[in-house]
């Protein structure tokens, strides 16, 4: 490391691609040659202009960015205290910040030659991303998700195969998302030579935590300057949900080394950590090795990986990008978590007052913020990034509701 | 230092055969009959015997040996016992060599020093990490040399000659060409294709050269022996077998033991006849 790196939190990940400990290149042989390929192809592209002007003009155009950053009134009214902006990441063309990354992992894929595309998918956002920039793009796509997570995501199972996408049922293990990532691993494994595997999350071999996190900034930068421009100055607390992080990440990563913000990450509690039936992996979690990275993970004392549970399919992970896990031992950011309940509470909350329904990802960062406005005045700035929309939580809201409206 | 691996290497080489070497899951279906079944493979013809560490997300493996580790992993099998199943092996086997493959998880949760030694003492040869290529050598495959392990390295048909070097580097024991793209038990390699591979590996290195992944039958096996390969790896059709000889508890039937046995004879039957 060299000595500027000291002083900064945004320094990593080093050649070995570890923030700190964490991170690393655990993968089988294999997949090195590929993951180095990649590294190489996405360090040239980060300094090519044409890349940079590719990207921007696709994400201008075909995203909708910059997403608004906009002050909630009503909530802010509600919670009286701080004044809480969202970062609009879920109006973002197929409704999530996934699509950021999924620009990006595309346009290297096309440069270094691939010709199919594989993801995996936990709530089907990023399964939705991926094969929506396939179809753009002319490329076969094969989505991995979980049997469970098919259940509870149909409209998304239904959007990625009308672009085109053949969906592969996980049934091994729980049928969730660290299973369609193992079944996304081997299917590269199988096809290295014309494959690219586009990750969702700040998660994996190295480079993908950098990668993803570099794409996901642009979140972190436009509300930057959306804040200057807004309040003449940058927010006081930065608030993001987290499964494996990327959402967060991108938010974060631009204002790490701003000492005076307050930068907080919320995990999926489920039923609570302290019921063991959670998904969060920093709180209720240890150091493990699994996809690739070291990281906290979900595991019981003989280092096998324990379920997640969160009423958040996209939240429902054993892990947490290896970055996070480094911010969280180095203290830089606070990590808490929200359970099912708070998160259901925040999501209607926030439908009713704002008109605008959120994800149930982001409902966990609401339900956060909700904790903590009342704690501070009017002068306080909160950002929080509202980074997917509900459409596709409408169902299994309503069932936890107890509200039957597909009958 | 020979080790057992070495010893045992160099005895086939001297034979004029390969090596057989027989996979199975520390614990599958249960920590008895698995012992059981591991103790009856060397007089069933397997020169070295591979124990898997069963793991709950084993991302190179194909269904038949994710099953089998989710069945041990069921049965309650641990490190603990895997380790200890080792040590009641070598009671009355003092010459086989025994190598472990796995994830490396389990371990870094046991501890990787901790592993070591008792691994040790229980009488392992060898580890076979899927997931520790060598850029992440200072974890556990330098301190496995230093504590007598062999660290057995996998090479692969995305392995070139460039990356082969570092592949070698820090191998000992054998080196384990994986002979297909993809995971366990799942394609069918092709004999020629691996053959000028394991010549082109042994180009490079003295270290006997196995091969695995994909061979099911005596006759893969033979002609993967007949392309040059010091050592044959079967696991997932032995794997599979065992699933015949299963009730409907997943128990072992009385018929399991003389079945893999019958077939471990197969195959090293197979390399025994010149051809």
């Amino acid at each position: 490391m060299t000595k500027s790196k000291l002083n900064t939190f945004r320094g990593g990940p080093d050649e070995a691609g570890r923030f700190g400990i964490f991170g690393g290149r655990f993968v089988a042989e294999t997949l090195i040659p590929l993951i180095l390929s990649l590294e190489e192809a996405y360090e040239a592209a980060k300094v090519d202009p044409e890349f940079e002007a590719e990207l921007n003009h696709l994400q201008t155009h075909y995203t909708g960015r910059p997403s608004p950053l906009y002050f909630a009134e009503r909530l802010t009214e509600h919670f009286g205290g701080s004044k809480i902006y969202f970062k609009r990441d879920e109006l973002n063309h197929t409704g999530s910040h996934k699509i950021n990354n999924c620009l990006g992992q595309i346009l290297l894929a096309m440069r270094m030659g691939k010709t199919r595309i594989i993801a995996e998918t936990g709530a089907g956002q990023h399964g939705v991303a991926v094969a929506t920039v396939a179809a753009r793009f002319g490329l076969p796509c094969v989505v991995y998700m979980g049997e469970t997570d098919i259940e509870r995501q149909k409209p998304n199972v239904f959007r990625m195969r009308l672009l085109g996408a053949e969906i592969v049922p996980v049934a091994s293990g729980t049928g969730t998302l660290k299973d369609a990532m193992n079944e996304a691993l081997r299917d590269w494994v199988a096809h290295v030579e014309d494959t690219f595997y586009i990750i969702g999350t700040v998660a994996g071999p190295h480079p993908y935590p950098a990668m993803v996190r570099d794409f996901q900034s642009v979140i972190g930068v436009e509300t930057r300057e959306q804040m200057m421009a807004a309040e003449g100055r940058l927010p006081d607390t930065l608030v993001a949900c987290i499964g494996g992080g990327s959402n967060a990440m991108g938010l974060f990563h631009p204002f790490l080394d701003e000492k005076g913000i307050e930068i907080i990450g919320v995990e999926a509690g489920g039923k609570g950590v302290e019921t063991g039936e959670h998904a969060a992996s920093l709180t209720g979690g240890n150091p493990g090795v699994l996809h690739g990275n070291r990281t906290y993970l979900l595991q019981n004392d003989d280092g096998q990986i324990t379920d997640a549970h969160s009423i958040s399919a996209g939240l429902d992970y054993p892990g947490i990008g290896p970055e996070h896990a480094w911010l969280h031992n180095s203290g830089r950011v606070s990590y808490v978590s929200a359970t099912d309940a708070e998160a259901l509470d925040a999501f209607q909350l926030c439908t009713r007052l704002e008109g605008i329904i959120p994800a149930l990802e982001p409902s966990h960062a609401l339900a956060h913020v909700g904790k903590i406005a009342p704690e501070h005045d009017a002068d306080h700035l909160i950002v929080m990034n509202m980074c997917g929309r509900g459409d596709k939580d409408v169902f299994a809201v309503a069932a936890h509701l107890g509200t039957d409206i597909e009958g | 230092m020979s080790s057992r691996i070495d010893l045992r290497f160099a005895e086939t080489k001297a034979a004029g055969r390969a090596a057989l070497v027989t996979f199975v899951t520390a614990g599958d279906p249960n920590l008895e009959d698995s012992l059981a079944l591991i103790e009856a493979l060397p007089g069933a013809g397997a020169d070295l015997i591979e124990i898997g560490m069963p793991f709950t997300d084993p991302m190179a493996d194909g269904p038949a040996i994710q099953a089998s580790s989710l069945r041990a992993l069921q049965a309650g099998q641990n490190m603990i016992k895997t380790l200890d199943m080792v040590r009641r092996f070598r009671e009355n086997d003092s010459d086989t060599p025994i190598v472990l493959m796995g994830y490396y998880n389990p371990i870094y949760i046991y501890g990787n020093e901790r592993f070591l030694e008792n691994a040790k003492a229980a009488g392992v040869d060898g580890l076979i990490i899927v997931d520790l290529p060598p850029e992440e050598d200072s974890e556990l495959c330098l301190p496995a040399l230093r504590a007598g392990l062999n660290f057995i390295r996998l090479a692969t048909p995305t392995t070139d000659a460039h990356r082969l070097e570092k592949v070698l580097t820090n191998t000992s024991g054998f080196v384990y060409y994986v002979s297909i793209t993809g995971i366990t038990g799942t394609a069918k390699p092709d004999p020629s294709a691996v053959s000028d591979r394991v010549s082109l590996i042994k180009a490079k290195t003295d270290l006997p050269v196995a091969v695995g992944f994909g061979v099911k039958t005596p006759d893969q096996a033979r002609a993967i022996a007949a392309g040059g390969a010091d050592g044959v790896v079967v696991g997932s059709a032995i794997v599979n077998l065992m699933l015949d000889h299963m009730d409907a508890r997943g128990n072992a039937q009385k018929t399991m033991v003389p079945a893999i046995a019958g077939f471990v004879r197969s195959l090293a039957d197979a390399l025994t006849e010149k051809t």
